[in-house]
């Protein structure tokens, strides 16, 4: 990159490499990206649609997350409201096995492939992975849905264990860049998290990791987390948009204006041209109905429909419904394991 | 339970005939947190189509 190289110029080069050599942009350029003006927001959406289009295609992957165990985390996550360790609202509570087959059920009838098991913990201990087994033992016996999970940092142990129970993918977000994560989570390292992720791969699981924007992090750190999500190469990057909430560090924090979020999308997208991206948490806040349909229209091809962990989502019928709109196909099933 | 009869905020668990302004924007991404009746803290479980509250004395709400 030359500081006189005009926007257009960079959409052009970012055109050539991104889109006809499916290479994505380095940690330089996707800064160049997040710091576009907002006269240039709606020609690098289009070309992160192109993006999308050519190289992950025009289907969209529905997914449903839940919370097996909500609350009581020992981590302090400053933008969790499940920390235990701040005054939030959100109290501890388990789901039973009959709930969560029931809730896999109803989210495999909104056309979703994709259902997450979730637990606010550090890492799964020997209850909660006796849990999991028979989770996914209920929904395989009842439901025709992929099992992902996601369930906090791993033993070597652990993941054998996940993956040898068929699930496909596992999340643990990165949530921010290296060197702002100090400022989110002081309990654990951004390099415990990473020896998960590897543990993940190694094991032949997908990697999904992504984060959360809106954190207090720089452009730099944006563009940086950016990179380093890309040197990751995950399956999936969930992008979450925070949602400040009440009681926690980050509780007061402003909620991100929808260009930024949409200069986001693009930048991500084209930092990770083959990667699923997928619209969650905080885009309902953030965004609205339309700024939706724009992230739809500028990089994202996944989403998660209804509700989220702890606070609510669109409708699932409206998040159906603008795919339809946008004549876009949701994923359909293909188990693999 | 409706919000008009509450004595308490569910989203912040003060008293409140009904929900405070700010916390009525709250309400529309949260799910109720604390009973409308008696202010105490409820356990909520939500799955990506349901949500259930369950207060210790005054018993489930769902949406």
């Amino acid at each position: 990159m030359t500081t006189t190289e005009s926007p257009a110029d960079f959409l052009a080069r970012a055109r050539a490499q991104v889109l006809d050599q499916g290479v994505g942009l380095n940690q330089d350029d996707v800064l160049r990206v997040l710091q576009l003006d907002d006269e240039w927001v709606p020609e690098v959406l289009a070309l992160a649609h192109d993006v999308r289009m050519q190289w992950c295609g025009p289907t969209v992957e529905v997914e449903g997350i839940v919370s097996l165990k909500t609350g009581g985390c020992p981590e302090d996550c400053h933008f969790c409201s499940q920390s235990g360790q701040f005054q939030s609202p959100v109290r501890a509570v388990w789901l039973d096995i009959p709930s969560l087959v029931e809730a896999a059920k109803e989210t495999a009838l909104t056309g979703a492939t994709e259902f997450c098991i979730v637990a606010a913990v550090r890492g799964p201990d020997e209850r909660l992975m006796e849990q999991i087994g028979k989770a996914v033992e209920a929904i395989n016996a009842e439901v025709e849905i992929n099992i992902a999970c996601s369930l906090g940092m791993l033993t070597p142990e652990q993941a054998r264990q996940l993956s040898d129970w068929g699930i496909h993918r596992y999340n643990h977000n990165l949530e921010t860049a290296r060197s702002y994560f100090t400022n989110v989570v002081t309990t654990h390292t951004w390099d415990e998290r990473w020896e998960t992720l590897r543990l993940v791969h190694a094991e032949g699981m997908e990697v999904c990791c992504g984060g959360i924007v809106g954190l207090g992090e720089s452009l730099e750190q944006r563009a940086e987390f950016a990179a380093q999500l890309a040197e990751l190469n995950p399956a999936e990057v969930p992008l979450n948009f925070l949602n400040p909430r009440p009681g926690t560090p980050f509780g007061d924090l402003p909620v991100m204006e929808g260009k930024d979020a949409l200069r986001t999308i693009a930048a991500f997208r084209l930092a990770l041209p083959k990667t699923i991206l997928r619209f969650a948490g905080g885009r309902e806040l953030t965004l609205g109905d339309l700024g939706a349909q724009q992230g739809m229209l500028g990089g994202i091809n996944a989403v998660i429909v209804g509700n989220y962990l702890t606070t609510l989502g669109r409708p699932a019928a409206a998040d159906i419904g603008m795919l339809l709109e946008l004549n876009m196909p949701i994923k359909s099933l293909t188990k693999t394991l | 339970m409706s919000d008009l009869m509450q004595t308490f905020c569910t989203q912040c668990g003060e008293e409140s005939a009904g929900l405070h302004a700010d916390c009525a924007m709250q309400a529309v991404l949260s799910p109720p947190r604390y009973c409308g009746d008696c202010g105490r803290r409820m356990k909520v479980q939500v799955t990506p189509l349901h949500w259930v509250a369950v207060c210790s004395v005054h018993g489930e709400i769902t949406g």
